[in-house]
């Protein structure tokens, strides 16, 4: 291997097939390393899980899952304490640079873990698999070097609005300016040379985070930034089903109003959240990691084939 | 109107009034937001861009945009007179609308205009190259057709453009219309 020097940019296709095939062993045996065990659960599922913003893909009987979450979950309520996945998700009409309809996620959960656990577990898995992917513990992307093993920075969602956005959505929310200066003033102005930890989330994005129990006001949510890329979202789980159908309704009731699909919840999924330990866990989109370690403008580089699907 | 989704890479909107092109586009999904469109937007009036970013729910509007080809007829001392081949109808336009395209207009010759509410916004011709006979230049050097040495030229009707050094006063050259530069010698006569 060819420590210490840098990858040439955007390798070969052949090398690129092989930097991906390295770096989905080196997360597997990171996670090993880690007493993770790694599972699989259903691809194609009766319900997927209902989110404001995400959209799945029918397939005959049922749906093709959006993310592994439910099922993990119900392994963790089933004692199983560290487990992880590495598979397909389906999300519709997610296509773009950074986005592909099919895309393989990275989803780990350590039961009685908090949110700090799974933050160290990202800084941790990027050094130890761009090694082995590429040889060097950085990653050359849009002409700059990230250093991966460099003290990420951190920011909170209210710091990082006031100082670049002019306004803090933790104390007043608002969804659409709140989407439109993350990506117009947030994710721009971020540092490109090393990993950001964005941290605190206002209330209303939990998704399935918990609330901070300190803090009623912030979710206790996290997104790991590469580059300027979102590459990995952490939560400390939700466990309240009380609260996560309160949230099914809050979410249905507002897709109902903007005539998106609205899945029914997924009753075998609340009935085992009852036994769920209090846990972490991450969701990493594996496919743009390969795309930050190869130096690539964009997914076509970490995929070596992608469908265009009709909308 | 056009939905967010309709959005790609060529297609003509209008905002406030204004009506752009797309010329860059990018699917973005902030991580549990909405999807969101990022656009740079080419003016097609001034021809400046700006950055905009579209969410899914945002209604664009379509512009009047009208493809029109007319053939050039006549000065009339003000205007440039053009006639739609279709309906006989003239179209006159000023000098500051026809810009350097003024210089290589000649009888019959085809233009295609591009209107936004009526309003004449871009031009180009049909053929991009025209013929113009050089009527003053310094006496060309002969031999010389290796060096990429330019001189100054004037062509009929006033227009200055540099050519090669062995071009001489009397030549005709073809001139390439989108850009205004010299680009062959041409035999005629």
């Amino acid at each position: 291997m060819n420590v210490g020097l840098p990858f040439p940019l955007c390798p070969a296709p052949e090398h690129r097939l092989t930097i991906r095939a390295r770096t989905k062993a080196a997360v597997r045996q990171f996670f090993i390393e880690r007493n993770f065990l790694e599972v699989d659960t259903p691809i194609l599922v009766r319900t997927p899980a209902l989110e404001l913003h995400i959209d799945a893909i029918q397939a005959e009987a049922g749906w093709l899952r959006t993310s592994p979450e439910f099922h993990m979950k119900r392994l963790l309520a089933a004692g199983w304490p560290r487990i992880m996945q590495l598979g397909p998700c389906f999300r519709r009409g997610e296509w773009g640079r950074w986005h592909n309809p099919e895309f393989t996620m990275l989803e780990w959960y350590r039961a009685h873990a908090g949110l700090e656990d799974v933050v160290q577990d990202v800084i941790n898995l990027l050094p130890y698999v761009a090694q082995a992917g590429v040889g060097q513990t950085a990653c050359n992307w849009e002409g700059r070097r990230i250093d991966l093993c460099a003290e990420p920075l951190r920011w909170t969602v209210s710091q990082a609005f006031q100082a670049l956005a002019g306004w803090d959505p933790v104390q007043e929310f608002d969804p659409d300016r709140f989407d439109r200066d993350l990506v117009e003033r947030v994710e721009p102005a971020m540092p490109k040379d090393r990993v950001v930890v964005l941290s605190e989330f206002p209330a209303a994005c939990a998704a399935f985070a918990r609330i901070s129990p300190s803090n009623p006001k912030v979710a206790e949510r996290c997104e790991v930034y590469v580059g300027g890329i979102e590459l990995a979202n952490l939560y400390a789980e939700l466990t309240d089903v009380e609260e996560y159908r309160r949230r099914w309704q809050s979410w249905a009731s507002d897709r109902k109003r903007r005539g998106r699909p609205v899945y029914p919840p997924d009753e075998d999924f609340l009935r085992d959240v009852l036994q769920m330990p209090p846990a972490a866990g991450g969701a990493l989109g594996f496919d743009r990691l390969v795309m930050l370690l190869i130096g690539g403008p964009d997914l076509d580089c970490a995929l070596p084939f992608r469908e265009r699907l009709d909308p | 109107m056009y939905t967010a989704s309709d959005l790609r890479k060529g297609l003509k909107i209008e905002v406030d009034g204004v009506p752009y092109e797309v010329v860059e586009f990018n699917f973005v999904k902030p991580g549990k937001g909405q999807a969101m469109y990022k656009c740079r937007l080419k003016n097609l009036i001034t021809r400046t861009t700006i950055d905009r970013t579209f969410r899914e729910v945002d209604k664009i509007d379509k512009p009047n945009l009208e493809e029109r080809v007319v053939q050039y007829s006549y000065f009339d001392g003000h205007h440039y007179v053009f006639t739609d081949p279709r309906t006989y109808e003239e179209v006159p336009l000023d000098e500051e609308t026809l810009g350097t395209a003024r210089y290589f207009l000649s009888e019959d010759v085809e233009v295609r205009l591009l209107l936004h509410n009526g309003r004449v916004i871009a031009l180009e011709f049909v053929k991009p190259f025209v013929e113009k006979q050089v009527v003053e230049t310094e006496p060309g050097v002969r031999g010389d057709t290796a060096t990429n040495v330019m001189k100054p030229a004037r062509i009929d009707g006033g227009y200055e453009l540099k050519v090669p050094l062995f071009i001489d006063q009397g030549d005709w050259i073809k001139i390439d219309t989108r850009t205004g530069e010299y680009v062959e010698r041409v035999s005629r006569g």
